[in-house]
């Protein structure tokens, strides 16, 4: 039996996204199931009923949807909507474990399977599938929007008949997914835009985005998960200067400083913002973790008395609802083609797969939360280095270039041998052997600059010249001696079909390159 | 001046003519003129040739000399005309082995005419004629060798009989005898001159062209193919020496050192040294390498989703292998990527110097299906962009993007300069198995976070590919 996969509408106040788009309910059709999709579900977004039917998806009702095998969502379930959902389904959707110890309970009272979107384990494997990326990735830029949107002047710099106007200056604080795109839409602007980070690698991240990095030279260790973490009290001390210096000379500043599974860190103090120039504007994009900065308020816009427009919204990714389905949901086909490994409509859950272990919540009834804790390995600076000439590289291993003394020893020695066979041979041989000689430097040179496109070509050239050999059979080919003139015959037809031969093919080949 | 000295101005235009020629094949755009002035060259040298022995030519003479012109450039013309492009390698070597059996025709011819001539005034004398006779021996010897080389290259070139390298006993201790027999017979050739002797030498240099070859592996063959060209070249030059022809002497020595040139690229691309190729047998130091069969798991992927990760790739490189010119598959992957191009994909080839079973085959190839050649990059040209490249499709190509030569000291590759297709963001393997390649080593690419596994035939694969990409269109 092909299982079915519902599409729920959000019950959230103020959510307007939805987790299949025409799309991605297309995308998932091709993958075997059948889709159904609550009537409305896509409203908010822009995707009316019939644009869904027309992908091929059933609309139904609020029950139907909920009592499907697979029940797609974007936001935690309420807690009455679990009680919708029937025996052994599968919920998918960011859950939030380790925010919400309650609703894990809850969902372990049902005999269903819960996987978190949220809990994507970072390797590059599982990208295609991570919520948090694409989410950040849409609220980076919307915060971008909305800080251009408080903020009373231009982004970039202009110099016009009515005076000069100076750029932006953005600081972001915290160059991860969010950051990232905040950079790069800040730039597109046309802002001067800093970044700050207390993983150095992400340095190079910044620069490739226009954007220059403000380092904060304390040690630190290497990220083992590609999460952030917690920082020193050396580093926190040194980070506080530089916020206090940028505060007082940036006009917007977007924090996105975020730790899984603990409030979000103090960036900003009061003070800090009170430096700020009036008409500048923060966005808080931690606010729902209690904020980077002193005075946002979750889900609301904050004039300080010194005139700092703080934005603390927490619905950024809801607010470009059409982009944020469509990467929602795209993350959820991707998701669905790991659990259908057969293409046949039927979710297979395989508990060997780290990714598909660290998502799943509840298995069957049964809670498992929280997962093994997965390394990822692409921290190379934790790989221990060998020890200098301990053991060869692989690089090392490559040819050592003949040393000087022993190139011109060897070049010395060509020559003499050289010398010596032509000054004992009679004069007609002398001759052959300076034509041989500088025959084979000339060619040397010539073949040299030939392009490694044209080696084929060229081999087939040199086959049709060095059918030349004719030459020698053809002057003796008819001088009485039968078996001479058998051989020789036999000779000029070879050689001829090398001459002719050669040229063709090498004509033919070239005939076939083309330049586009 | 006299038909003799014109003939000799004649050859020295023909002479510069080929080295124009080889030169002008340095580009693209001076490719074509270069070949209309090897064609000149030639057809300068044999007319000066034909009508020096016009001079004392015999009637029936003359009627040979067309009739085997006549159908040599018959079947030179007609199997140019058919050739399979990806047949080119072999091709290539049966033409190699003409001219080492048309040397070795020549010196016995040059042995048989003095023969002839000993007695009388014209004939030669002292010095002279043990110049003569060692001339002819070299001669000899040197086509005999490219002869059997090049027919035992072509035959395993074109799968007739098995490319795995022929392991006889002591087989290094053989061909030193052999060449040191040679010696010992040249030196007796030139004081106690026989025909039995010259049989003897022949044979000894087929059969050394035989083993030599036959003790070399499919994966070397371009190195051999080249190492031929180069002796073809030097055979020419001997019988030059032979006859005393310049134009012979240069010529050859141009082939020669072309030849000898692209052996030392080859062996460069695979750093290996040129001896141990020829010594034959790859892998041979370290055996024990081979044998770690696993390494990891390998992800499979589909058709249609390496379609989608294309459609969703910003840029894309190709880089291809021995297996795709085995599965014929050239013609489908130009199509791919036209369709991708189409997109707004920028897609560009990845050639490594020993890709394919020919220097530059590849290039070939893929000209032939219409692939505009300014996409189609070596490896040094190419080998930093992959850090920055969404997808690489490796399609029959294995130990040319074996992550081990560069990150193993151990494995018997380590060291060659690799495709460095594994920093990329995905990789696409098309492969018919998890089977190792040439050198029998394994590959940890196929076990990489970020590579996929596409098994199948190469070109069923790429087609379904391009019907995925446009099913997805429309």
């Amino acid at each position: 039996m092909v299982q079915r996969l519902g599409v729920v509408a959000e019950s959230a106040t103020g959510e307007t996204r939805v987790a299949a788009t025409p799309d991605t309910v297309r995308r998932l059709i091709s993958l075997g199931y059948d889709v159904l999709v609550e009537s409305g579900a896509g409203q908010r977004s822009d995707f009316a009923d019939e644009l869904y039917a027309q992908a091929g998806a059933k609309i139904g009702s609020r029950e139907d949807a909920w009592r499907s095998d697979v029940v797609l969502k974007v936001d935690p379930p309420a807690p009455e909507e679990v009680g919708l959902l029937r025996d052994d389904a599968t919920l998918i959707g960011l859950i939030g474990p380790a925010l919400r110890p309650e609703l894990v309970e809850t969902l372990t009272q049902r005999s269903i399977t819960v996987l978190a979107m949220d809990a994507v384990p970072r390797i590059s494997r599982a990208q295609s599938l991570d919520v948090l990326s694409s989410m950040a990735n849409i609220a980076g830029y919307r915060a971008v929007i909305e800080a251009a949107h408080r903020f009373g002047r231009f982004f970039t710099g202009q110099v016009t008949a009515a005076g000069k106007v100076p750029p932006a200056k953005v600081l972001v604080a915290g160059a991860g997914v969010a950051g990232l795109a905040a950079i790069g839409a800040a730039k597109g602007l046309g802002a001067v835009v800093r970044a700050t980070d207390p993983r150095p690698e992400v340095a190079d991240q910044v620069r490739s985005l226009g954007g220059d990095f403000l380092a904060v030279e304390v040690e630190q260790e290497a990220s083992a998960d590609g999460y952030a973490k917690a920082t020193s009290e050396d580093y926190d001390r040194r980070a506080a200067e530089i916020y206090a210096e940028q505060a007082a000379e940036v006009d917007i500043v977007i924090t996105t400083a975020l730790i899984p599974g603990r409030p979000a860190p103090r960036l900003l103090t009061a003070e800090h913002v009170a430096s700020m120039r009036p008409g500048s504007v923060i966005v808080d994009m931690a606010a729902a973790q209690g904020g980077n900065v002193a005075g946002s308020v979750a889900g609301e816009v904050v004039v300080t008395d010194n005139g700092v427009t703080i934005i603390g919204y927490t619905d950024l990714p809801g607010r470009l609802p059409a982009q944020a389905s469509q990467l929602y949901g795209t993350n959820i086909v991707n998701l669905m083609k790991l659990l259908t490994p057969g293409k046949d409509g039927q979710v297979v859950l395989d508990f060997d797969d780290v990714v598909q272990r660290s998502m799943t919540v509840v298995r069957a009834g049964e809670k498992t939360w929280p997962p093994p804790p997965v390394q990822v390995s692409a921290a190379p600076a934790a790989q221990p280095k060998p020890a200098e000439g301990a053991t060869p590289t692989a690089e090392s291993k490559r040819k050592q270039p003949m040393p000087q003394s022993r190139k011109l020893a060897l070049g010395g020695l060509v020559a003499l041998g050289l010398f010596l066979l032509t000054a004992v041979s009679p004069s007609q041989l002398a001759g052959n052997f300076t034509v041989f000689v500088l025959a084979i430097v000339i060619g040397y040179y010539v073949i040299g600059s030939v392009h490694h496109a044209l080696h084929t070509p060229l081999m087939s050239v040199t086959n049709a010249i060095s059918g030349i050999i004719v030459v020698g059979a053809l002057l003796q080919i008819g001088h009485g001696n039968t078996v001479v003139t058998v051989l020789s015959f036999a000779a000029v037809l070879l050689a001829s079909i090398n001459i002719f031969g050669g040229f063709a093919v090498t004509r033919r080949m070239l005939g076939m390159f083309s330049k586009d | 001046m006299t038909v003799t000295t014109a003939a000799q101005a004649a050859y020295i235009v023909s002479a510069l003519l080929f080295i124009l020629s080889l030169a002008g094949l340095s580009k693209h755009e001076t490719a074509r003129s270069g070949v209309v002035m090897g064609i000149s060259g030639m057809a300068v040298a044999l007319a000066a040739t034909i009508a020096l022995a016009s001079q004392s030519i015999s009637g029936t003479g003359a009627a040979l000399l067309a009739a085997a012109m006549l159908i040599g450039a018959l079947i030179g013309l007609w199997r140019a005309r058919i050739v399979e492009m990806t047949a080119m390698p072999e091709l290539i070597a049966l033409l190699h082995s003409f001219v080492g059996l048309a040397a070795v025709l020549v010196g016995w011819n040059g042995y048989l005419e003095v023969a002839d001539h000993s007695g009388e005034d014209g004939g030669l004398t002292g010095t002279l004629l043990g110049i003569h006779h060692a001339e002819v021996f070299i001669g000899v010897f040197i086509g005999g060798v490219t002869f059997t080389g090049s027919i035992v290259a072509f035959l395993k070139l074109s799968a007739r009989i098995k490319s795995s390298p022929l392991m006889l006993p002591g087989r290094n201790a053989l061909n030193l005898g052999a060449l040191l027999a040679f010696a010992v017979l040249t030196v007796v050739f030139v004081m106690e001159p026989h025909i039995g002797l010259l049989v003897a030498v022949t044979a000894l240099a087929l059969a050394l062209g035989w083993h030599l070859v036959a003790s070399i592996g499919g994966g070397d063959m371009p190195v051999v193919v080249s190492m031929l060209n180069s002796y073809s070249g030097w055979a020419a030059a001997a019988s030059g020496f032979l006859l005393d022809n310049d134009l012979l002497i240069v010529t050859g020595a141009l082939v020669g050192s072309s030849g000898a040139y692209l052996s030392y690229i080859m062996c460069q691309a695979m750093n290996r040294s040129f001896l141990s190729v020829i010594a034959g047998g790859f892998g041979v130091e370290a055996p024990a390498a081979a044998s770690d069969a696993e390494q990891g798991e390998h992800r499979e992927v589909t058709a249609e989703e390496t379609a989608e990760l294309l459609r969703e790739a910003s840029s894309v490189i190709i880089t291809p292998g021995y297996g795709m010119a085995v599965a014929q598959a050239q013609q489908r992957v130009a199509d791919l990527t036209r369709a991708l191009r189409e997109q707004g994909v920028d897609v560009r080839f990845g050639i490594h110097p020993v890709a394919g079973r020919l220097p530059g085959h590849m290039n070939v190839l893929l000209a032939e299906a219409n692939v505009p050649y300014d996409i189609v990059l070596e490896m040094d040209e190419i080998n930093d962009d992959f850090a920055a490249t969404s997808v690489v499709l490796v399609i029959g190509a294995n130990d040319t993007v074996n992550p081990a030569a560069l990150e193993d000291a151990n494995s018997p590759i380590a060291g060659m300069p690799v495709l460095r297709v594994w920093e990329a963001e995905n990789v696409i393997v098309f492969k018919r198995s998890m089977a190792t390649g040439y050198a029998g080593v394994q590959n940890p690419l196929f076990f990489r976070e970020n590579s996929r596994m596409l098994f199948g035939d190469a070109r069923a694969r790429v087609d379904d590919i391009v019907n995925a990409l446009s099913a997805a269109r429309v």
